[in-house]
């Protein structure tokens, strides 16, 4: 089988006024459809910005990404959105739902890029909220539920259009321990069930048990990638 | 698409309505003042152009009295030294058309219960091809009339009026400072002079009758003004030529003295109104232009920081898989809706405040469909113009930077 992503020898750097700084420096790693993978290491170790890197919203300044059987360096700006909006489901730590638009809106917006019509963009945004259990606040907005309740929404979003991959900067960051683990539980269904493959960072070891695959960051580099229950002893 | 980008546009106006309406305010603003200046520079130059056209093509007028004499400027016509002799020898230049001596006088016309006061001019059947009039109804005078100084009047509209009312006034008797005059023949309509008097309130008699029987002046004989009508607009300067040396052998003047007649070209008086005219439309134009531009300059400052507000949502739209072009669209159709729906309520505005200048200051309007859908498109493009700048800035911001923009 192929694997979804494939990197090899990612390098990154950020221009800062001290000239430049790597944050990533080297990093070679091989994900499967199907695997549930998270990724952990000490804050400012590059995690983020490697999820970025993964949803194809940042650009790696060395280094081969492959996503999907594509070589995400020889696409152009509309070939990276059509992989955002099709292949890719991102999730953030902070939720990052559009506060003006209601629910269904929101969870509908991936298929409004996708250019899908518009009562089958309603359908799909409404089967989504009811598979998060969210179904009867299809017409609120953001700020009249909860966070946990949001980041349901912005994972029925990035859901909406059938993702092969769900990639999830700390989605638990700004949830409490029981909310956290509703939505792990969520993560963990979509894997199990719908053969999602999900990528997800955390500094929670508790959260990071949902997983099956463990890959540790410490200042930029990979320094372990192997079993979850190995890693804890 | 096309739906879903209009009710996004629409709500993001709405979730800022006060400065989205001040915004639109700048453009409704701009395009009514473009529509209301074109209404009246258009208007103005209309007006003019038919004073121009009423008054005749080529014309001259002799007036009595020198325009400066001794280095003092006398008032012109202030003693009658023009006669109808003198009106009578230019005419015979070759350069003339037709050449007409006229004695003005103002006088209390009645006819039955009705009277009304207004200007009468003792003239010849040549005046109306001078001034370019014809005959509604009726007939004109003939040089007969003039001959015999006969009782006849040509009348101008305003006087049948105010006279007759809807009664035919060809063949019936008036009575002009007491004596009966009958009509001939109606004027037809002339509307304005250029200095906005009723040309049409007018009674035209033979200028003898006007000389002996009407006005009997102390300078027997005598005319106050000459028209005279150029055989074409190239031979004015020759005509002006031949009429000065005409006049001056004629009265008698000697070499280097000064006439004691001026002769005018009106026609290039009126060409330099027009001339004024055509500049002020322009200038109005150019101002209301500026205004529109500053209107626009207001929809790219708005749209810029409205760009800079939802940089955030633009990076989660592109996160989600938006397009560059999504992004342009949904800022260009802001741009778009605010041009349009100022536009439409600056043509609004527009022909409303050029309805009440007419209504109100009797100014003359004219407004063309030509006129409103130019300022409209006009608008429009400026609005779309200057909204894409900022719809493009949008677009081309970089995922990873617009979504960590705090
Ligand atoms: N835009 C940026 N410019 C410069 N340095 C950055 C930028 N983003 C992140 N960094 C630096 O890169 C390092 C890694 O950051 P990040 O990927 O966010 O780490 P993590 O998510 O693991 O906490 C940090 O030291 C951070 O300061
Ligand atoms: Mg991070």
């Amino acid at each position: 089988m192929d694997p979804i992503i494939r990197i090899e020898g990612l390098y990154k750097e950020y221009e800062t006024d001290a000239g430049p700084v790597p944050v990533l420096k080297g990093i070679d790693l091989s994900i499967d459809p199907g695997e549930f993978v998270a990724i952990m290491g000490p804050s400012g170790s590059g995690k983020s910005t490697f999820m970025n890197i993964l949803g194809c919203l940042d650009v790696p300044t060395r280094g081969k990404y492959i996503i999907n059987g594509r070589d995400v360096g020889t696409l152009n700006a509309d070939q990276l959105a059509h992989l955002r909006n099709e292949v890719i489901g991102f999730v953030f730590q902070g939720f990052n739902l559009l506060p003006r638009a209601n629910l269904e809106d929101n969870v509908s917006l991936p298929l409004v890029y996708g250019d899908v019509q518009k009562s089958e963009r309603i359908a799909r945004a409404n089967d989504m909220l009811g598979k998060v259990g969210l179904a009867q606040y299809s017409k609120s907005l953001p700020n009249q539920i909860s966070g946990g309740q949001q980041q349901r929404v912005a994972i029925a979003r990035a859901l909406v259009n059938r993702p092969k991959l769900i990639l999830a900067d700390e989605p638990t960051g700004n949830l409490d321990t029981r909310t956290s683990g509703e939505i792990m539980s969520l993560f963990r269904q979509l894997n199990e069930t719908d053969g999602i493959t999900v990528v997800l960072v955390t500094h929670e070891p508790d959260i990071a048990t949902y997983a099956k695959r463990l890959v540790k960051f410490l200042d930029g580099s990979l320094i372990y990638d192997g079993e979850v229950s190995e890693a804890r002893t | 698409m096309m739906v879903q980008m209009l009710i996004e546009a629409w709500r993001a106006m709405g979730a800022n309505r006060l400065r989205t309406f001040l915004t639109m305010l700048g453009m409704v603003i701009g395009v009514g003042a473009v529509v209301l200046m074109l209404a009246i520079g258009q208007g103005a130059q209309y007006s003019v152009s038919q004073s121009i056209s009423s008054m005749g093509s080529n014309l001259f007028i002799v007036l009595s009295g020198s325009s400066t004499s001794g280095g003092l400027r006398m008032g012109l016509g202030a003693t009658p030294t023009l006669t109808v002799g003198d009106a009578q020898a230019l005419s015979e230049l070759p350069e003339m058309l037709a050449v007409a001596p006229v004695v003005p006088g103002v006088a209390q016309v009645v006819y039955g219960s009705s009277n009304w006061s207004t200007q009468v001019f003792g003239t010849t059947p040549a005046y109306l091809a001078v001034r370019n009039w014809t005959i509604a109804q009726g007939y004109p005078f003939a040089d007969s009339d003039v001959r015999s100084a006969t009782r006849v009047a040509l009348i101008g509209q305003t006087v049948a009026q105010n006279l007759f009312g809807n009664e035919d006034p060809v063949n019936k008797t008036i009575r002009i400072k007491q004596s009966p005059y009958l009509v001939v023949g109606l004027l037809s309509a002339k509307g304005q002079s250029l200095d906005g008097r009723d040309q049409d309130d007018t009674i035209l008699i033979p200028v003898t009758t006007a000389q002996r029987k009407l006005f009997g002046s102390q300078f027997q004989g005598t005319v106050r003004f000459i028209m005279a009508q150029a055989v074409s607009a190239q031979m004015m300067p020759a005509a002006e030529r031949e009429m000065d040396a005409l006049l001056r052998q004629r009265h008698h003047i000697r070499e280097g003295a000064d006439s004691d007649f001026t002769v005018r070209n009106l026609t290039a008086l009126v060409n330099t109104a027009a001339q004024a005219t055509r500049v002020m439309s322009i200038l109005l134009g150019a101002i209301a232009s500026i205004s529109l531009l500053v209107g626009g300059i207001g929809i790219m400052n708005i749209m810029l920081v409205s760009v800079t507000e939802r940089t955030r949502e633009i990076g989660i739209r592109v996160a989600i898989g938006a397009r560059q072009r999504d992004i342009l669209m949904q800022f260009l159709m802001e741009a778009i809706i605010i041009s349009i729906v100022g536009c439409t309520a600056g043509v609004v505005l527009g022909v409303g405040g050029a309805a009440a200048a007419n209504h109100f200051a009797d100014i003359t309007v004219v407004i063309t469909g030509g006129s409103i859908l130019q300022a409209f498109m006009v608008a429009a493009c400026v609005g779309i113009f200057f909204g894409f700048y900022p719809a493009r800035k949008a677009a081309r911001l970089k995922p990873i930077e617009a979504l960590r923009y705090q």
